[in-house]
């Protein structure tokens, strides 16, 4: 404010600068409110994370040493599966959010864990490829090219893992506490974090899958 | 030395055993030194009983007012440490000549210049800058707290645990003898088997851990929680300059992180990221280290550029000169520093156009740089200077700063960095800026906020000594290194075989010498104030006749900051609430809606700490258990929805009550 328009109306009380100068009716500001935009902060630092293993993938992933490349491995069909089972996962996830909007905890809780069935899968797929390769001799500490794929394929792998850890977690503190405020906070938490790590699989799956059987 | 075998693994210690505790006689000394000295000061907090003060008024508070004094606490500890690594390395160097090996075998000194680096990085710069931004931003914003108090605790922790790590290595195993960077292949499996490395990459994956945090939350709190009417043009331009370091911290410790694993998993699994062989690449871990590296110091030297934009208009009397042209300054700082990040290895050799690209992004960084200084002296021009000790560091800064900013630009010059590439003019132009920019900021920063603070002003006397000593001290270091550079004396040198070169490091030593002294009068001064506090006292919160919101709060503000949160109408808010005659109200009061304090960081942080101490010995039951401690600590602490209490109005108006008391005492 302007000192002279101030001073220059003679009205101008001392309670009247005060109330123009300090909140005087000021009331508890809600929890939670910068927890959304902090983990989206979070999130685009994680994705920065990724960033650097899709970088190292793309340097590293014509370095064969010798050893088998993209072609002698992959199996698109297995793949896609898996993908199915991801965005599958994803829609679901959508369900239990829709189910959280109108109040029902028991619906919530059913999508929830159809959601963590469908990342189970996708899991047990993947780890079912990561033993296939291991075994047919495919190791990360065979070339830099699979030492890249598992890196930023495990690293997508773990955080799904973590997503199923929170996701029970969720599951039993709606259970115990219903869809108190806070947790609903949690669960649009979840939820951004569980569609991400679909947009980062669609990346490792154009990138790393279908460019490498080209 | 060389030859002891460290080979053997138990299941119960890992590696872990008699030959980690280190043998020579300086170390031992020191352990000898640091044994006795801690087990004095736990004797003292057991024997005065504060270890239950301690706990429940600091470990656990989440007030960020007391997070950011721990945070410096952290900082200046450490620095001490590092600033011993760097006395060590400059007696070294200035009697390794005519065949004197000098007093420091290659095992050690290699772990002190490397320590010294990622001391002064890692646990001093970024103790300090953190510890500035989470006291003053709140405080500046018109804010009670932080976004994510529990966060801002816990980040505190971690940051903690990392130090702790590397104070460790002094006396239990070895540190890294890589360099602060720990570039493979030397920082791989093979060429560094023992636990130095592992040291390295624990301490700065857990302290890693916080600064994200921290920088989250400082983001969000800036971004969420500033008082009614200050628009983004209204911050202050410290708010500002933290704002885009949290955003640099958020966009480049992620990088660090990725790469710290990288590295990992190289010498714990056998990957090959960064291996010579089965198609790894060493240089790709350069590439990316630097990728964080550039940002990162503009991470640490932005918030003092606020700094200094405070303390300058603060010290004229006049608003800042050129407050927007600061703030895109700012954000163009911001942005290039992710552009530049290759000048740091053009001799990597990666072509005429590429070199040609970063070179030319390197420049044009000291265009902004430049309009920031040039914002600073007009803001003097015509200004009534009052010269206090913030403003004498300023001035030193500017005068310091630009010299180092220019030999920047000339080793910004591809052929000329070709030349000048790991020589000693490098170290020069660095410590040039990070000292007379980050250290002098920082400095400027303790004298110009400590009454804020504590309530009462720093002793100007031996502030001054250490001003003076610290000035031509900083000279003599280091402009015998430039030359020295010019002549291609390289960095890291134990022993030298050109007698001709040791009168420059004796010149330096005098400077480290004179530093030192520096440093001590600063304890002095410290020592002085709080012995004499009383007739330093300040009753008015507003010592300096400053311009943003934290002076318009008492010294040192209440818990919740500001009993009702003040309303801006302008740039330098308080100072237009000084013109505008605003009286405090006085009734009124309301209870106030606070979060609680939780030991539940420190836990964490705690657990964490002896999960990279198990990491890094291979004792893994013990980093299995630790892990599972974590995951499971943390999935039971958000079990806890109990987070905030109200301060009761009647405390309030008490706390309020005594502050009228002392601002009719000081006549204001």
């Amino acid at each position: 404010m302007n000192a002279t328009t101030m001073q220059s109306s003679p009205e101008a009380s001392a309670v009247e600068i005060t109330a123009a100068f300090y909140d005087l009716n000021e009331h508890d500001h809600p929890e939670g409110g910068s927890t959304m935009l902090g983990f989206w902060i979070y999130l685009m630092s994680d994705c920065l994370i990724f960033a650097m293993l899709f970088a190292a993938y793309g340097v590293l992933g014509g370095s064969f040493a010798a050893g088998p490349g993209p072609k002698d491995l992959f199996e698109l069909p297995l793949v896609a599966l898996n993908t199915a089972m991801l965005l599958f996962s994803s829609i679901t996830y959508g369900f239990a959010m829709l189910a959280m909007e109108k109040d029902r905890v028991g619906q919530t809780q059913i999508w929830l864990l159809v959601t963590a069935v469908f990342g189970a899968a996708f899991l047990a797929i993947e780890l079912y490829e990561f033993a296939h390769l291991i075994h047919e001799g495919a190791t990360p500490m065979r070339s830099g090219f699979l030492t890249a794929f598992f890196s930023l394929v495990g690293t997508h792998g773990l955080h799904v893992t973590f997503g199923l850890v929170w996701l029970f977690t969720l599951v039993a503190q709606i259970a115990k506490k219903g869809l108190i405020p806070a947790n609903k906070r949690r669960l649009m938490c979840l939820s951004l974090f569980w569609h991400f790590l679909d947009v980062i699989w669609i990346g490792v799956f154009t990138f790393v899958y279908l460019m490498g059987m080209l | 030395m060389e030859a002891v075998d460290h080979s053997h693994w138990s299941l119960l210690l890992g590696r872990l055993w008699w030959d980690a505790i280190p043998t020579e006689p300086i170390v031992l000394a020191t352990f000898v030194v640091v044994a006795l000295g801690g087990a004095a000061l736990l004797a003292g907090l057991t024997y005065f009983k504060l270890w239950g003060y301690l706990w429940k008024e600091w470990f656990t508070s989440v007030d960020h007012k007391k997070i950011g004094i721990m945070y410096m606490v952290l900082g200046l500890v450490m620095f001490l440490r590092g600033f011993a690594d760097a006395v060590m390395m400059r007696i070294q160097q200035s009697i390794a000549f005519n065949g004197n090996e000098g007093y420091l075998n290659a095992h050690h000194y290699d772990q002190i210049f490397t320590a010294h680096g990622v001391i002064m990085i890692f646990f001093v710069a970024m103790p300090f800058v953190t510890g500035l931004m989470n006291y003053i931003v709140p405080l500046q914003i018109g804010a009670r707290d932080v976004s994510f108090p529990f966060l801002n605790n816990f980040s505190f922790w971690m940051t903690t645990a990392g130090a702790v790590l590397v104070m460790m290595s002094l006396f239990v195993g070895e540190f890294a003898q890589t360099g602060w960077l720990a570039y493979p292949p030397l920082s791989n499996f093979a060429y560094s088997p023992w636990v130095g490395v592992d040291y390295y990459i624990w301490a700065l994956q857990i302290a890693g851990v916080g600064t994200l945090l921290s920088g989250v939350n400082l983001i969000a709190t800036i971004v969420k929680m500033r008082a009614p009417g200050m628009t983004m043009m209204r911050m202050p331009i410290f708010t500002w300059t933290s704002l885009c370091t949290n955003v640099l911290i958020v966009a480049a410790f992620p990088v660090l992180t990725a790469v710290m694993t990288m590295l990992t998993v190289d010498r714990y699994l056998g990957f090959n990221f960064f291996t010579n062989d089965f198609g790894g690449s060493p240089m790709m871990y350069v590439n990316l280290i630097w990728i964080w590296g550039h940002p990162e110091v503009y991470i640490l030297i932005l918030p003092l550029f606020g700094v200094f934009s405070e303390v300058t208009s603060t010290f004229c009397g006049k608003r800042l000169f050129g407050y927007s042209s600061m703030v895109y300054a700012t954000l163009v700082i911001t942005i290039l520093s992710y552009l530049v990040w290759l000048h740091h290895f053009f001799t990597m050799g990666s072509g005429a156009s590429v070199n040609s690209f970063f070179g030319i992004t390197t420049m044009v960084i000291s265009i902004p740089t430049g309009a920031k200084l040039f914002n600073w002296l007009f803001t003097m021009y015509r200004g009534r200077i009052r010269y206090e000790l913030p403003m004498m560091w300023t001035v030193a800064f500017m005068l310091t700063f630009v010299v180092g900013g220019m030999t920047g630009v000339l080793l910004a010059v591809p052929p000329a960095d070709f030349v000048l590439h790991n020589s000693l003019f490098l170290i020069a132009h660095f410590h040039n800026v990070i000292i007379g920019g980050v250290l002098f900021g920082i400095f400027a920063a303790i004298n110009y906020w400590w009454p804020k603070a504590f309530g009462f002003k720093l002793n100007e006397f031996w502030g001054k000594v250490s001003f003076w000593l610290w000035i031509p001290g900083f000279w003599f270091a280091f402009m015998p290194l430039y030359i020295l550079g010019l002549m291609g004396v390289t960095r890291r040198m134990r022993v030298f075989d050109d007698p001709s070169l040791q009168p420059f490091f004796i010149v330096a030593a005098f400077g480290a010498f004179l530093v030192a002294l520096g440093i001590a009068a600063m304890l002095v001064q410290f020592a002085v104030s709080i012995w004499k506090r009383e007739e330093l006292k300040d009753e008015t919160g507003d010592p300096w006749d400053g311009r943003t919101l934290e002076w318009s709060t008492s010294s040192p503000p209440p818990e919740y900051n500001f009993a009702f949160t003040p309303i801006v109408h302008d740039i330098d808010a308080w100072d237009d609430m000084k013109r505008c005659g605003v009286q405090r109200p006085t009734s009124g009061f309301r209870p106030i809606h606070m979060p609680k304090g939780t030991g539940a960081g420190a836990i964490l942080a705690g657990l964490s700490l002896v999960l990279g101490f198990a990491m890094i010995w291979y004792i893994w039951w013990l980093a299995a258990l630790s892990f599972a401690g974590v995951i499971g600590y943390a999935i039971a602490h958000t079990f806890n929805y109990k987070r905030d209490y109200h301060i009761p109005v009647e405390t309030v108006i008490e706390t309020e009550a005594a502050r009228d008391r002392q601002l009719a005492a000081a006549g204001a």
